[in-house]
């Protein structure tokens, strides 16, 4: 029997409509990934199911648990039934569960709102889950608070939370987006597990297309409030019959189209070079009068970058990578080596006017990245505060159009404040900005991990094509394996502050030697090769 | 998908900068050494604000034009009738010693006598603390009484007629003049339904019930355009927290709306009404001594009134002294309740 | 344009007129004494009635509306003027011993009530409005210090900074160029609830003897004097009162109206 059942579901908010006929089954013990980029409706289809919905929102179609029609139930009877037949995990671990509540007492409270157990029985109960979901007793006591432990392990909590009363039904939205790759692995594996043992059904929503080929049993690809395409994952690999699910799988697995690096001279002065920089945080306290402690943010780095070239920087969060992104750009001073661009030394104070030209960055957030009070012309000409050559009048003009029909925007553009651009638009601006000086060095520090796939493709095609024209030489400092592996001819690995492992890109992707290496690149989910199941 | 984005309506500037999302009960028995650093360091700074606050009254009174022992002796004075009169008045030492003389003082219950009265300052100020201090105690239960329940009412209720009608109520409360309000009260309880007495203080001698009874209008005057702030911080910090994530997961557990705003929702957000209280003490005491001209009640307020027109800087002095200690203490308590209520700044400072 | 922003507007609308207008022209000269037309209540010939010296209280309130707005505006401006640039240091150079020592300044006036810094400044410099707009302009200064520090510290997390200061822009450049007009909202909202809040300060201190003095007017004096006389005439206290009250909440349905209409796009960001 079909333990979930949604037939043209619809949904408005208002006079919004958000949902279109969503039709979707789930079956015990099965997987059902929901899967399309953002504003795509798959999260709320998720709230829709449990119907947890603002108010002043329209719902028509049909929705059945184990045959048990949920749109005919009271709230009463719907929050019997969430927790207890439908748990639900959310994206963000570190928010999602009340910061000052003790993780044992979350836990017990599902037990206890949805059974009869005393106090010490769901005490019991809820040791065991948190056994279960892998935080043992002698480490995670339940009376551990939320903020003692990481963000992987919170979400081992919420999963416990979720799977508390067995339910027949466990809905995970994003479950692994804020977690590192590693996280990532085992957080889906205990999913994958604790589906087998209970026998429960899960739908999975995630917009990473190799987690939905890694997990699913069945996929549903949405798109604007719509399912475009569902099917079996063999099936739906193999054949991709809607035109947005080639689109989005081709997005997924882009390669863009880097021209080869142009051979330089290893004799030759390197464009930029770190020479064993260390970055120090102090510690608080732990006394009052105890000496100061220090947390050493990177290690004694070494590495060279030359003209030309497209090097990597990968490595999970807390690794060092943005400490270093920072100390390269002069904001942050080093407590020991040196940093040189073009030969000359970073001074402690920031960087000379000169230096900045040189180099240039891009940086994640696409919405946050602008003064919004600011006019694009305003906003990319930023970088000649303080060149002394700076253009002025009409040969600035000139250079805001250049490098915004660069970025294939128009010049007109100039004009408009950075409220009225897409996400994708806006990371074109960022990257028009850092073109502007005509600079030799560029940073992308995580400049395409806020970008939904198909925007993501464009930026990296964008981004071959500038290297085409100018040539450029960058560091790309990314978590995202797959995106540095064809983005840049040399790759390091960062791990804990150092540098564990550098070489080819090519080499280090398909024979990695340091086991963190290894390790992160066995923990990547990867899409399976579409081209020979196509045929 | 975005989070379904409740309103924030954040009345209070003090509250939002104090804030973060908490709530209390800790399960696990504190860890004391932790709880003892940051005692520790909530004591220390507590000891560095009363000091710095003396020197700045100290100083500030100090450069006060006029000698007050001319000013008692009045202008006929002969100039060595004044001398010895400053002399006995410890007028003649250097600032510093004087400045020594008299915090070392008060650390001992010695505020010094005053100029007018010759009596000494602490008898003064102690039979005036006690009314001024139930007056405010008694406000601000009045006012925590009235405003909680109307504040978690308002956000249960969000965006129906029972929240329009008390955020109307509160917007109202915000804008009136607690002395104005405390006439009017007086012009309908206390001289045409003679509920009340239009003033005075019967003191403590004639029970507490007749003393509380003469203190009632008053306290109201003062409480009610208090709980107007303190309803509003409520109901805000509440709809804050009810958009939490945390929220949502308690609601996929099975907890209804309501569940989840009183089991989760409104310990987190006593936080900011905690702050919010600590600060309305300070703002009591010194409403106090306005509406204490009110209703003629010899309290503090009198006192100082009466003080600065005899120029009796002495005891002007310990008067601000003893209303900025009351607020910094309250401020440490209200310190403390937070490490109690949240688990994370244990251990911080 | 929210309804509360609407009303709010008229009503601060109306005070500021009633204020203006009397530098030209009030009904009756409000210092000229007639003690035979003393205690009216309000009438044909004097609208909102006279006071105990027979003076018309309509044209004392008009005047007074004056003493009240500069009281409140100059308080402003003194807490404006000093606590945002304040703010400003203090967010750029966070967690530094100036950060620090303006943080802790910063407690140390919270924790002298405005009516104790008035009591303070009247006992060494006497009663008078200047003092009065001292003492709350001071206790300005901390408010605008904090809500200008807390807005541009969160600013300052924002990867449009980093940008700025990749571009070698110092903090102080920073501040004014990116920090301070993304801020501008959240002050004018402060500033209109700040000025409410400086009016019925000053009618408290006018009150109490230490705000503005005879013969200049002021709402709190007339309160002062309506007392003894409040069963007799208590329109001589219910005007003054009410004159306050619909100033006040004009006032702060401006702030809340304002903020509701200005916030979505003071962040800006997604648009």
């Amino acid at each position: 029997m079909t333990l979930l059942d949604v037939t043209n579901l619809s949904l408005s908010i208002g006079a919004f409509p958000i949902l279109r006929d969503v039709s979707l089954s789930v079956d015990p013990g099965e997987i059902l990934a929901i899967t399309g980029e953002s504003g795509s409706g798959k999260s709320l289809t998720a709230l829709t199911i449990l119907r947890l919905l603002p108010n002043c929102t329209r719902l028509s179609g049909h929705l059945s648990l184990e045959g048990q029609d949920l749109l005919a139930l009271s709230e009463e009877q719907m929050c019997d039934l969430r927790g207890h037949k439908i748990g639900m995990v959310f994206q963000e671990p570190m928010t999602a569960l009340n910061p000052v509540q003790s993780i044992g007492d979350q836990v017990m409270e599902t037990i206890l709102l949805h059974s009869s157990a005393t106090r010490t029985e769901a005490e019991a109960e809820a040791r065991s889950l948190l056994d279960r979901v892998g935080l043992p007793a002698d480490r995670f006591p339940l009376s551990r608070y939320p903020h003692e432990l990481s963000g992987g392990q919170r979400q081992r909590v919420v999963i416990a939370m979720a799977i508390a009363m067995r339910p027949a039904l466990l809905i995970a939205d994003e479950p692994t987006t804020a977690l590192d790759v590693t996280t990532q692995a085992q957080i889906l594996d205990l999913l994958r597990d604790l589906v087998r043992d209970y026998g429960m059904g899960m739908i999975i929503i995630t917009h990473d297309l190799a987690v939905v080929a890694d997990m699913a049993d069945h996929i549903v690809v949405m798109r604007k409030g719509e399912v475009v395409e569902t099917g079996s994952t063999k099936q739906l690999l193999a054949t991709r019959r809607h035109p947005y699910t080639q689109k989005l799988f081709a997005a997924s697995n882009h390669q863009a189209d880097l021209p080869p690096p142009v051979t330089t001279d290893p004799q030759s002065a390197p464009l930029l070079e770190v020479r064993n920089a260390v970055r120090d945080y102090p510690l608080p306290r732990k006394r009052l009068f105890a000496p100061a402690e220090h947390m050493r943010a990177v290690d004694h780095v070494s590495f060279a970058l030359h003209r030309g070239e497209r090097l990597g920087l990968v490595g999970e969060s807390g690794c060092g990578k943005s400490t270093l992104t920072r100390a390269i750009l002069g904001l942050e001073p080093l407590q020991g080596g040196e940093i040189l661009l073009d030969g000359s030394p970073l001074s402690g104070k920031g960087l000379t006017a000169e230096q900045r030209r040189k180099m240039q960055v891009v940086f994640q957030d696409p919405f946050g990245s602008f003064n919004p009070r600011h006019k694009v012309a305003r906003l990319i000409t930023e970088p000649f505060h303080g060149v002394s050559d700076a253009p002025t009048g009409q040969d600035r003009d000139n250079r805001v159009a250049e490098a915004l029909i660069a970025v294939g925007l128009n010049p007109e553009d100039a004009d408009r404040y950075i409220h009225q651009f897409s996400g994708g638009q806006r990371q074109r601006i960022a990257i028009a900005r850092a073109l502007i000086t005509r600079p030799e060095l560029i940073l992308f520090d995580e400049a395409v991990s806020a970008l939904d796939v198909s925007v993501r493709a464009q930026i990296l095609d964008l981004l071959a094509e500038l290297c085409s024209a100018y040539g450029l030489s960058y560091l790309f400092i990314s978590h995202d394996l797959h995106v540095v592996r064809s983005m840049t001819d040399r790759c390091l690995v960062m791990q804990k502050g150092q540098i564990v492992e550098h070489g080819q890109t090519e080499d280090l992707f398909s024979a990695p030697q340091h086991p963190y290496t290894k390790s992160l690149i066995a923990a990547a989910p990867v899409l399976p090769d579409l081209a020979t199941g196509a045929a | 998908m975005p989070p379904i984005q409740l309103e924030i309506g954040n009345f209070s500037a003090f509250a939002r900068d104090r804030w973060r999302p908490l709530w209390t009960r800790a399960r696990r028995p504190p860890n004391l050494p932790l709880m003892g650093r940051y005692f520790a360091k909530r004591l220390l700074s507590l000891i560095v604000s009363l000091v710095v606050a003396s020197w700045v009254i100290f100083f500030v009174i100090e450069i006060a034009p006029g000698d007050p022992a001319s000013f008692m002796l009045g202008i006929n004075a002969q100039p060595d009738t004044i001398a010895a009169l400053r002399s006995e008045l410890g007028l003649d030492e250097g600032k510093v010693t004087r400045y020594i003389n008299w915090f070392t003082g008060m650390l001992q219950g010695d505020f010094g006598t005053s100029y007018t009265y010759r009596t000494p300052v602490a008898q003064m100020v102690a039979d005036r603390l006690w009314v001024s201090l139930p007056l405010a105690i008694y406000a601000l239960t009045l006012s925590t009484l009235i405003a909680l329940p109307a504040g978690i009412y308002a956000a249960a209720r969000r965006g129906k007629s029972g929240d329009i009608a008390v955020m109307g109520a509160t917007q109202l409360g915000v804008a009136v003049p607690n002395f104005w309000f405390a006439m009017m009260l007086v012009l309908v309880f206390a001289i045409n339904l003679r509920w009340f007495s239009a003033g005075g203080f019967v003191g403590w001698e004639a029970g507490p019930l007749a003393a509380l009874h003469s203190l009632t209008l008053p306290a109201i005057a003062l409480a009610l355009p208090q709980a107007a702030i303190l309803a509003r911080v409520m109901r805000s910090a509440l709809l804050d927290i009810l958009g939490e994530d945390f929220i949502r997961t308690a609601r996929a557990k099975g907890l209804s709306q309501r569940q989840a705003l009183w089991r989760h929702g409104l310990r987190n957000a006593l936080i900011p009404v905690l702050t919010i209280i600590g600060l309305q003490f300070s703002f009591l005491l010194a409403g106090a001594i306005i509406i204490e001209q009110v209703f003629y009640l010899p309290g503090l307020g009198r006192l100082v009134f009466q003080a600065i027109s005899a120029r009796d800087l002495i005891v002007v002095e310990s008067v601000v002294m003893l209303l900025v200690f009351a607020v910094i203490m309250v401020n440490f308590l209200v310190d403390l309740t937070y490490a109690l209520v949240d688990p994370r700044l244990r251990g911080r400072g | 344009m929210t309804r509360s922003l609407f009303l709010g507007g008229i009503l601060s609308a109306l005070v500021l007129l009633a204020a203006l207008l009397s530098f030209i022209w009030t009904p009756y000269d409000h210092t000229a004494l007639n003690i035979p037309a003393k205690l009216q209540a309000p009438n044909a010939e004097h609208w909102l009635g006279t006071d105990h010296f027979g003076r018309d209280i309509l044209s004392m309130i008009m005047v007074g509306a004056r003493t009240s707005i500069a009281v409140a505006l100059v308080a402003v401006g003194i807490g404006m003027g000093l606590g945002v640039p304040l703010g400003l240091a203090a967010a750029a150079k966070r967690g530094s011993w100036l950060d620090e020592g303006i943080m802790r300044a910063n407690d140390l006036v919270f924790a002298f009530p405005s009516l104790v810094i008035a009591i303070l400044i009247t006992a060494i410099l006497g009663a008078g409005a200047i003092n009065a707009i001292i003492a709350i302009g001071i206790f300005n200064i901390p408010v605008f210090a904090r809500v200008t520090r807390g807005a541009a510290l969160s600013l300052w997390q924002r990867e449009f900074i980093l940008a700025a200061r990749v571009a070698g822009k110092g903090s102080a450049r920073i501040s004014a160029e990116h920090i301070l007009p993304n801020v501008a909202n959240l002050l004018i909202v402060q500033g209109t609830i700040q000025f409410s809040l400086g009016i019925l300060a000053e009618a408290g201190l006018s009150y109490v003897g230490l705000g503005a003095q005879p013969p200049v007017p002021s709402w709190g004096r007339m309160l002062a004097d309506a007392q003894t006389m409040v069963s007799l005439a208590p329109h001589m206290a219910l005007v003054p009162g009410c004159a306050i009250i619909l100033t006040v909440l004009g006032l702060n349905l401006m702030g809340d109206g304002l903020r509701d209409w200005l916030d979505p796009k003071l962040q800006g960001g997604r648009a």
